[in-house]
C-alpha cells in the first residue's frame, strides 16, 4: 500500500515537473470534442476511418511546414507576413517552369529554392540594416511579391507533370509521402532549435538581442537565417499544394491564409511574439488542433463559419492560458 | 595621517605589478567631458571599490576598461601590457568581465544555456547538450553554487541572488581575471547581499581583482579593501578602507558633510489631524496594518527588501486593496478599490519606477503635468473648454512650485534628467490638489544635489498641510526625513520609532530581534 502511495506522488510529482505546456491540453480537448460530435452527428464514420484520420494531417500539411519557419523567425523576435505571397509564387513559378514535362522538374525545384532564399534574405537585411520593424518590413516583401505575381499571371499557369505529384499524393506504404515530408521538416525545425548552436543563438535573439550581442552572438546573421529557412519552408509549402492542385494560382497562399494562420498556430503552440521562446512540437501541435477542426467540421457539414469561430476562441484561450501560466510561475 | 595614508598605498602599489591600471583616462561626451585624466591601478586579489555621485564618470570609466567605450586619450594596461579593446567581447576574452547593474540574462533559457551563450561546445554548428550542461557544472563548481543551482533549470526561476552567481559564473567561465561589477547589491535582500560578499572574497582569494561600484556605502566598507572617489569625472582620491569612515567618504563623493543635506524636521505644532487612517488592513501581502497619518508629517516606512513596504503603498492606494479592515480618509471611512477611487479621495502616489509606473517617457512635459487632472474632468469637456486654460496657466504654475525648471513644456519627459523627472511626476500629483502623498523610493537613482532638491521639496509640500507617507530602503534617508518611522517586516508593521532614532534601531526590529517584537507577536497571536 505504501508503495503505491508512493507511486501515485511520484506520477503527481512527474506530472507537476512535466510542466506541460497548455497547447497540448487544447489538442486532447479538441480531439475529444471533435469525437464526440462525431458520435451524435455521424454515429462515429470519421473517427472510426483510419483513411479520414490520416486526412486531417495531410491538410495539416501545407500549414505546418511555413508554421515551423514562422516558429523560428518568431523566436527570433521577428515575423513573416511574405510568406503567404512567398507560397503562391512558388506555386505559379514551378508550374509554370515545369510545364507539364518532368525533365523540368529539377530546374523548377532549384528556381523556387532560389527565389525562396532571395526572399528571405531581403527580409532579414531590411530587417537587421535597415532596421525597419518586421511587421512592416515583411508586408512590403510581401504586398511587392504579391504585386509581381498579380502583374505576370492572372489564373493558373502550367502544369506538373505526373511524376511531381507524387509529393502530394503519393504513399510510403501506408504512410502518405507529404505526412513523411511534414515530420522530417518538423524534426530539421526541433534539431536546428534544440541541437545546433544556431538555434541557441537565435533564441538569446529573440530573448534580448543586446545580451546575445555583448555574448559574441552575430545577431544580424542568425536572425537573417532565421528569414532564409522560414522562406525556404515557404517555398517547400508552396511546392506540395502545387502539387496538389496540379497547376499554380497566384491566390493559393492568401486564400490559405497561411501568413496569420502560421503565425496563429506558433502562439497557440506556445512560441511568444515577443521572442526568445517557443518551440515546434507546439507548433505541431497547434497545427493539428486546426486541421482536426477543419477536417471534423468538414466531414460533419457544420457551417464552416463555426470552425473559424473556434479558431478565433482557441487562439485566444492558448495565448490567456500561458499568460496565466507566467504569472503563477512568478509567484 | 593623509600623508603616511598615501605611502601605504603607494608602498603596496610598489610590491606588486597592478593586474589592470588605468592611465590618465580621458573621455568627453557631446557637451560632457565624462573622464578627465583618470588614471587608476587595481591589485590582484583585492576589492577595490568605485564610488561617486550618479554622473561622477564611474560607469563610463567601467564601460571603457571593460571595451564598451573606446577612450579619446589615456591608456589601459592588462598585466603591464597595452591592451585596447573595440568591443567588450575582445575584453571578456582577456580576462576583463563586466557585470552590468540591469541583469543580462536570457529568461526562458536555462542556467547553461546562458552561461555559454555564443560558447556552445559542439562540433560543426551542432550543440553538444551534454557537454554544455557537464561544463556548467564545473563552472558553478567554482563558485560553489553547483549543490544551489541546477544548470537545465530556467533562469527566470531563480531568485534574483541565484541569477547573480549565474552571472558571476559566467563572467568567471572566460577565465576572467578582473570583474567588475556595477551595483551588485541594488536589488538584493540583506542574506542575499551576504551570499554575495562570500563569493566575492572567494575570488578575492584566487587572486582575481574586483572592481566593486556601489551607492552603497555599508556594503563598500564591508567587502573592499581600497575605496577610489570619482566626483565630476575627476579622481578624488583613493583611500584604504581600514583607515577611513563612511562621512569621510561622502565628503569626498560631494565635497560636503553627509548631515547637512536634509532640510529640518517637522516641529509638534505642525501636525494636524489624522487624515489617514487604517484599522486591521488585510490582504495577501499584508497583515494586520495599523497606521495612522497627520497632516504635515512625514511618516516614513522603512523595512527589508520584501517586507512588505511597496506593497503598503499600493494597498493604501488601491492597487492592491485591502480585502479586511477600515480606511478612513479625513475622519470619514472609506472604500478604496482602484487607483482611481484613491485619486478621488485626493492621494498621490510617486511610484518607485519612474520609468515604468509614472511617466510617459515620450510624452512632452505638459501632458504629463495634466494626466492625473485629466481622468478627473469629463472627457470631452476638458479638451474644449478648460484645456486650454489649463496648460497654459496651471502647467507654469506647478513647475514653479516644484522648481521644474525646462526652456519649454513641449520637450518629451524621455530627454530629463532624473532629478526633473521626479518633478514632473510630483506636479502631475500636485495638479489634482492632493493632500497625501505617498512617495516609494523618491530619490532612488538620482544623484545627491537632486536629491537634497527632492528632500527639501517633499518637506515644503508638509509645510502646505500635506501628509506625506514615504518608502526608502536607503537608512540615513529615513533618518533625516522622517517625524515617525514604521518598520516593517514580513507584511506586519513590526513597531514604530520616533524621529532621532538610529540606523540600528531601525534594522533591529526590521530583522526582528526586539523584545518589544516578541511581546507584539505573543499579544497577536493570543488574539487569534
Amino acid at each position: 500500500m505504501t508503495t503505491s502511495l508512493a507511486s501515485e506522488n511520484r506520477l503527481k510529482r512527474i506530472f507537476r515537473s512535466a510542466n506541460i505546456p497548455p497547447v497540448y491540453y487544447f489538442l486532447i480537448f479538441v480531439f475529444l470534442f471533435s469525437g464526440i460530435l462525431d458520435q451524435f452527428l455521424a454515429d462515429g464514420q470519421i473517427f472510426s476511418n483510419p483513411l479520414i484520420m490520416l486526412n486531417i494531417i495531410v491538410r495539416s500539411v501545407a500549414l505546418g511546414i511555413v508554421a515551423v519557419g514562422q516558429t523560428l523567425v518568431l523566436i527570433g523576435a521577428s515575423i513573416d507576413l511574405s510568406v503567404a505571397f512567398t507560397i503562391s509564387i512558388t506555386a505559379v513559378m514551378s508550374s509554370y517552369i515545369m510545364q507539364g514535362k518532368t525533365e523540368n522538374v529539377p530546374v523548377a525545384i532549384a528556381g523556387v529554392f532560389l527565389i525562396g532564399i532571395v526572399i528571405g534574405l531581403i527580409n532579414g537585411l531590411i530587417i537587421t540594416k535597415l532596421r525597419v520593424n518586421p511587421f512592416i518590413a515583411t508586408l512590403g516583401t510581401g504586398l511587392i511579391i504579391k504585386g509581381i505575381i498579380n502583374a505576370s499571371f492572372s489564373n493558373y499557369t502550367g502544369s506538373v507533370p505526373q511524376a511531381f505529384e507524387y509529393f502530394g499524393y503519393g504513399k510510403i506504404g501506408p504512410i502518405p509521402v507529404s505526412i513523411i515530408i511534414l515530420f522530417l521538416v518538423v524534426i530539421i525545425g526541433w534539431f536546428i532549435l534544440a541541437r545546433t548552436k544556431f538555434g541557441a543563438h537565435l533564441y538569446g535573439v529573440g530573448g534580448n538581442s543586446e545580451v546575445a550581442r555583448l555574448s559574441g552572438v552575430r545577431t544580424d546573421r542568425v536572425l537573417i537565417g532565421a528569414h532564409v529557412l522560414c522562406s525556404v519552408t515557404a517555398v517547400l509549402s508552396g511546392m506540395f499544394l502545387v502539387s496538389l492542385m496540379r497547376s499554380g494560382a497566384p491566390w493559393v497562399g492568401p486564400n490559405g491564409f497561411y501568413d496569420l494562420n502560421s503565425i496563429a498556430v506558433a502562439v497557440i503552440g506556445g512560441t511568444s511574439l515577443s521572442g526568445g521562446k517557443g518551440d515546434v512540437w507546439g507548433t505541431l501541435a497547434g497545427v493539428l488542433i486546426f486541421g482536426i477542426l477543419s477536417t471534423a467540421f468538414n466531414q460533419l457539414g457544420v457551417n464552416p463559419y463555426l470552425k473559424t469561430v473556434f479558431q478565433g476562441l482557441i487562439i485566444v484561450l492558448a495565448v490567456a492560458s500561458y499568460t496565466i501560466r507566467s504569472k503563477k510561475e512568478a509567484a | 595621517m593623509t600623508e603616511e595614508l598615501k605611502e601605504v598605498v603607494e608602498e603596496k602599489n610598489n610590491q606588486l605589478e597592478p593586474l589592470l591600471e588605468a592611465r590618465s583616462i580621458t573621455k568627453r561626451f557631446p557637451g560632457v567631458l565624462a573622464l578627465n585624466g583618470v588614471s587608476l591601478k587595481f591589485m590582484p586579489g583585492e576589492v577595490h571599490a568605485v564610488v561617486g555621485e550618479n554622473g561622477a564618470g564611474k560607469s563610463t570609466l567601467m564601460k571603457i576598461v571593460a571595451g564598451a567605450y573606446i577612450p579619446d586619450s589615456g591608456e589601459i594596461l592588462l598585466q603591464g601590457q597595452r591592451v585596447s579593446f573595440s568591443h567588450p567581447r575582445e575584453a571578456q576574452l582577456k580576462g576583463v568581465s563586466i557585470i552590468y547593474q540591469e541583469f543580462n540574462l536570457l529568461p526562458e533559457r536555462t542556467v547553461a544555456q546562458n552561461i555559454f551563450l555564443a560558447r556552445e561546445p559542439g562540433k560543426f554548428g551542432a550543440l553538444n547538450v551534454a557537454e554544455l550542461n557537464k561544463n556548467a557544472v564545473s563552472v558553478l563548481k567554482e563558485v560553489e553554487a553547483d549543490q544551489l543551482i541546477s544548470p537545465t533549470k530556467m533562469c527566470h526561476s531563480l531568485s534574483v541572488a541565484e541569477q547573480q552567481i549565474v552571472e558571476i559564473a559566467k563572467a568567471i567561465s572566460f577565465d576572467s581575471k578582473v570583474l567588475i561589477m556595477d551595483e551588485p547589491t541594488a536589488s538584493l535582500t540583506l542574506t542575499e547581499v551576504k551570499i554575495l560578499t562570500d563569493l566575492i572574497r572567494k575570488l578575492k582569494a584566487r587572486g582575481m581583482a574586483v572592481i566593486f561600484i556601489s551607492h552603497r556605502l555599508i556594503e563598500v566598507f564591508e567587502i573592499a579593501e581600497k575605496i577610489s572617489v570619482l566626483k565630476d569625472g575627476e579622481l578624488v582620491g583613493t583611500v584604504m578602507t581600514k583607515d577611513t569612515t563612511p562621512q569621510e567618504v561622502v565628503h569626498m563623493m560631494v565635497g560636503r558633510d553627509l548631515d547637512h543635506y536634509f532640510p529640518p524636521l517637522g516641529k509638534p505644532e505642525d501636525f494636524g489631524d489624522v487624515v489617514l487612517r487604517i484599522r486591521n488592513g488585510n490582504n495577501d501581502f499584508l497583515k494586520d496594518i495599523n497606521l495612522e497619518l497627520r497632516k504635515g508629517e512625514i511618516l516614513c516606512v522603512a523595512g527589508l527588501q520584501g517586507s512588505g513596504r511597496t506593497e503598503l503603498a499600493q494597498s493604501l492606494f488601491g492597487v492592491t486593496p485591502f480585502k479586511t479592515g477600515t480606511l478612513e480618509v479625513s475622519g470619514k471611512i472609506r472604500n478604496i478599490k482602484s487607483p482611481p477611487d484613491a485619486i478621488r479621495l485626493k492621494m498621490g502616489f510617486v511610484t518607485e519606477d519612474r520609468k515604468a509606473e509614472g511617466l510617459l517617457p515620450m510624452q512632452p512635459i505638459r501632458d504629463n503635468i495634466l494626466l492625473t487632472v485629466r481622468t478627473l474632468q469629463p472627457l470631452f469637456e476638458f479638451i474644449f473648454k478648460d484645456g486650454i486654460r489649463s496648460s497654459r496657466t496651471l502647467v507654469p504654475t506647478l513647475a514653479k512650485q516644484v522648481d521644474l525648471r525646462a526652456d519649454t513644456f513641449d520637450r518629451e519627459a524621455q530627454f530629463l534628467s532624473g532629478g526633473n523627472q521626479q518633478k514632473v511626476v510630483l506636479s502631475k500629483w500636485l495638479s489634482t490638489k492632493a493632500n497625501i502623498f505617498i512617495f516609494d523610493e523618491p530619490t532612488r537613482g538620482i544623484d545627491v544635489e537632486a536629491k537634497a532638491g527632492i528632500h527639501d521639496m517633499i518637506r515644503g509640500l508638509t509645510k502646505e498641510g500635506i501628509a506625506v507617507l514615504m518608502i526608502s530602503s536607503e537608512l540615513p534617508e529615513v533618518l533625516g526625513m522622517s517625524d515617525r518611522i514604521l518598520v516593517m517586516r514580513d507584511g506586519r508593521i513590526a513597531g514604530e520609532l520616533p524621529a532621532k532614532s538610529t540606523e540600528q534601531d531601525i534594522m533591529l526590529m526590521a530583522t526582528g530581534h526586539t523584545k518589544d517584537q516578541d511581546a507584539n507577536n505573543n499579544a497577536s497571536e493570543g488574539k487569534e
